[in-house]
C-alpha cells in the first residue's frame, strides 16, 4: 500500500465510523478528488460530507472551528501547507487558542501536504512546522510512514484538539508498504518512533527526510562501522522529550536532520532540549543539517543542493562520530 | 411601527447597556480594568435591534461595540463585569478580557481582535448544523464595522455565506470611523450595501440613530434569513460616540459631524414619551433600575476571586493524554 493510499483508506474508514466527521477543501469532491486524490471516490461514497470550498484557505479553517465548535469533525485539506499561510490567523490566533481562552474544546483536523518535490519552487514545497509548533495550542504531526499516515490520521480525528497533519507530498505517490492496518503497530499519536536502533550516534528526523536518514544510516554502518540510531519524532508539537533523551543517553551524539528552514523551528527546539536536559550524557556538540536559509529554489538542480542529501548526512554523521 | 412592547424593551437594553458601558468607563478611569475598555455608545440602537431579533439556539459573533445585543441576546451585566475584571468566575477565566468574552454554549461566540476573523465560524456553526440536520430556523448573526468590512477574513466568509446560502445577518455599524480613519478612506462605493448583491446577500439601510428604523430593517433581515431567503446585510448609519477605547478622547471627529448625528438614546426616548409609548417617570425608572442591576453585578464580581496564577489550570491541550492518544472505535 502507498502513503496516499492509506490517507485515502483512513478518510474513508474516517467517514464511515464517525458520523460527526466531515471533509471541506479545494477541489476535493467528485471524480477529480483533490489535487493529489486523496479523497478521490469519497464524495461519491459519502454523499455530502465531502465538500469542495471556494478558494477561502482562511475561511476554511475559520469555518472548521466554528464547526468543531458546534460538535461536529470537520477536516480540512489545503490543497498546499503554502497556502496554508493565508490561515495563519485562524490557526494560530484562533484555533489554537480556544481552549485555553474558553475551557471547550476545539477538535479539528488540519491536512497539510508539505515537502519539497523537483520543480515545485518557493511556494509549493515549504514545510510549515516552525510557525505552526511555536504557537501553543496547536498540535502537529508529521507521519513519515505508511503506517503512520493511515493511524496518526485516525488519532488526529479522535483528538480533542486542533490537530495539523503534515503529509509529505514526496511520500504520497513513492513510498509503498505491505502494511496492514489489522496487524501493523499503533503507536500513540505523540509517540516518537525509532525506525533503527545503533550505538554511536542518533539522527533524529521527521517527515520525508526520514527516510533519507534511513539511507544514510545503512551506508554509515556498511561503509564505515558506524551504528546510527535513527529516531523519527512523527509528533512535533508536543514532542517526545523522554524519547529524545533516551537516545540520547544510549549514544552520547545527536545530529538532527530535517527538510526545513534552518532559522529556529523544530530543530533548534529539539536541539536546545538536548542541551538543556541531555547535557550529561553528551559526547560532543548537538548537530543541525536543514535546507538552506534561502526560499525553496525552483530548478532541479538547485533544489537537489539545497536540500540535505545522503551524502552531506553520511558527511555530517562522520565528523559527529569522530569528535 | 413595531408593537409598542418591542420598543420598551429595546428602550430597557439600550438604557442598560449605556449603563454598562457607563460603568466600565468609571472602573477604568478608577484603574480597576487592565488594558483597555471598549464603548457602544452611539450604536446601542442598531445594537440592541438586531439583539432583540436573535432566538434562543441562534449564534451570535458580537464586534467591539455590541454591548446593546449581547444583552438582548442574554448576556447579564454581570457577565459582563465578570470578564472585565479578569474574575475566575467569568466566561474566560481571566486569560482573556474586555469584549473578547463569549461562550460557545450559548451561542455567544468569544470575539478574537483580528476583525472579520468571527464571520466563518459562525459560518462554521450553521453548516455543521444543517449537515447535522438540525439547523431548523436558527439564524446566526455577524456583526462587523465599515473598518472590518475590508478584511480578507471577512471576505472570505461573506463568499462562503453566499455559496451555502447560509442563514446569515451580516450587521454592519458604518460609524464614520474604523479607529481614527474615517469612512472615506475605508470605503470608495456609494454605502457599503452596495457590495451585497457581490456576495449574494440581500441588503437593507437603516438609520443607526433611529432605533424604530433599526428595528424595522433587523427584523425584516431575520424574518428573510429565517425563512429560508438566504443571506442578509443590514447597514446602519450611524456615529460611534466615544473613541475606539476609553484611552481614546476621538478630538479627531469634527464637531460638524457630531451635531449632524444624534445620540440614538435620548432620540429613542424622547419618541417613546412623545408617542405615549413610555411616560417620563417610567423612563426614569428604568434609568435608575438599569444602574442598580448594572452596580448589583459589579459589586458581586468584585467579591468572587480573581484569576490566580499560582493555583490556576495552565493547559493549552484539553487532551490529557496526547502522547498516547489513539483512535478507538
Amino acid at each position: 500500500m502507498k502513503y496516499l493510499e492509506a490517507i485515502r483508506l483512513a478518510l474513508g474508514e474516517i467517514l464511515a465510523e464517525e458520523p460527526r466527521a466531515f471533509f471541506y477543501g479545494q477541489d476535493i469532491a467528485g471524480p477529480f478528488g483533490g489535487a493529489f486524490k486523496a479523497t478521490k471516490g469519497l464524495s461519491e461514497r459519502f454523499p455530502g460530507r465531502v465538500l469542495n470550498s471556494p478558494i477561502v484557505e482562511d475561511a476554511m479553517a475559520g469555518l472548521a472551528i466554528g464547526a468543531a465548535m458546534e460538535g461536529a469533525r470537520p477536516i480540512i485539506e489545503y490543497q498546499f501547507a503554502d497556502f496554508a499561510s493565508i490561515a495563519f490567523n485562524q490557526l494560530v490566533n484562533h484555533a489554537a487558542t480556544t481552549y485555553w481562552r474558553t475551557g471547550r474544546s476545539c477538535p479539528l483536523v488540519i491536512r497539510l501536504p508539505v515537502g519539497g518535490t523537483p520543480g515545485g519552487g518557493p511556494f509549493h514545497c515549504q514545510m510549515p512546522e516552525g510557525w505552526l509548533t511555536h504557537h501553543p495550542g496547536l498540535v502537529v504531526v508529521a507521519p513519515a510512514t505508511v503506517a503512520d499516515a493511515y493511524f496518526m490520521l485516525k488519532d488526529a480525528v479522535a483528538c480533542r484538539d486542533p490537530v495539523c497533519v503534515l503529509e509529505h507530498k514526496y511520500l504520497y505517490y513513492h513510498l509503498e508498504s505491505d502494511f496492514d492496518p489489522a496487524t501493523a503497530e499503533h503507536l500513540g499519536l505523540g509517540r516518537a518512533a525509532l525506525r533503527r536502533r545503533g550505538e554511536d550516534l542518533t539522527i533524529i528526523s521527521w517527515s520525508g527526510m526520514v527516510h533519507r536518514a534511513l539511507a544514510a544510516a545503512a551506508e554509515l554502518e556498511s561503509a564505515h562501522g558506524i551504528a546510527a540510531e535513527v529516531l523519527d519524532l512523527r509528533c512535533l508539537k508536543p514532542l517526545d522529550a523522554e524519547s529524545i533523551l533516551a537516545s540520547l543517553a544510549h549514544t552520547g551524539r545527536v545530529l538532527i536532520v530535517h527538510e526545513g528552514f534552518p532559522y529556529g523551528g523544530v530543530a533548534a527546539e529539539v536541539l536546545a532540549l538536548c542541551c538543556e536536559r541531555g547535557f550529561a550524557w553528551l559526547d560532543a556538540p548537538p548537530q543541525r543539517l536543514s535546507a538552506r536559509d534561502t526560499p525553496v529554489p525552483f530548478h532541479p538542480d538547485l533544489f537537489a543542493a539545497y536540500l540535505p542529501d545522503e551524502r552531506a548526512i553520511v558527511q555530517a554523521a562522520l565528523e559527529l562520530a569522530s569528535f | 411601527m413595531s408593537d409598542p412592547e418591542l420598543r420598551r424593551r429595546l428602550y430597557r437594553v439600550m438604557v442598560l447597556a449605556r449603563a454598562c458601558d457607563d460603568r466600565v468607563a468609571a472602573l477604568k478611569a478608577q484603574g480597576e480594568i487592565a488594558g483597555s475598555a471598549f464603548l457602544g455608545r452611539g450604536q446601542e440602537a442598531f445594537s440592541g435591534a438586531a439583539g432583540l431579533c436573535l432566538r434562543p439556539g441562534d449564534v451570535f459573533a458580537p464586534a467591539i461595540r455590541d454591548q446593546a445585543a449581547r444583552l438582548a441576546f442574554g448576556e447579564t451585566p454581570l457577565d459582563v463585569m465578570r470578564v472585565v475584571l479578569g474574575r475566575r468566575t467569568g466566561w474566560m477565566r481571566g486569560r482573556d478580557g474586555n469584549i473578547h468574552r463569549g461562550d460557545w454554549s450559548r451561542g455567544i461566540l468569544p470575539f478574537i481582535s483580528h476583525l472579520g476573523a468571527m464571520a466563518a465560524p459562525v459560518a462554521g456553526v450553521l453548516l455543521a448544523r444543517r449537515l447535522g440536520g438540525r439547523l431548523g430556523d436558527t439564524v446566526g448573526a455577524i456583526a462587523i464595522g465599515e473598518g472590518g468590512m475590508n478584511t480578507g477574513a471577512l471576505h472570505e466568509a461573506l463568499v462562503v455565506i453566499g455559496v451555502e446560502r447560509l442563514p446569515v445577518v451580516l450587521l454592519v455599524a458604518d460609524n464614520c470611523y474604523a479607529y481614527s480613519t474615517p469612512r472615506e478612506r475605508s470605503y470608495a462605493c456609494r454605502d457599503l450595501a452596495e457590495r451585497a448583491a457581490g456576495y449574494g446577500f440581500a441588503a437593507q439601510r437603516c438609520d443607526g440613530t433611529d432605533a424604530d428604523d433599526c428595528l424595522r430593517a433587523c427584523q425584516a433581515a431575520f424574518a428573510a434569513a429565517r425563512r429560508g431567503s438566504g443571506p442578509q446585510m443590514v447597514v446602519a448609519d450611524l456615529l460611534r460616540l466615544a473613541g475606539h477605547g476609553t484611552h481614546d478622547d476621538a478630538s479627531y471627529v469634527p464637531a460638524e459631524l457630531r451635531s449632524r448625528y444624534g445620540d440614538c438614546l435620548p432620540l429613542f426616548e424622547r419618541t417613546l414619551i412623545r408617542e405615549g409609548v413610555l411616560s417620563a417617570e417610567e423612563a426614569e425608572r428604568t434609568r435608575a433600575q438599569c444602574r442598580a442591576e448594572v452596580e448589583a453585578a459589579l459589586q458581586q464580581a468584585r467579591s468572587e476571586p480573581a484569576a490566580d496564577a499560582a493555583t490556576d489550570e495552565w493547559r493549552v491541550y484539553s487532551e490529557s493524554d496526547l502522547l498516547n492518544l489513539r483512535w478507538r472505535r
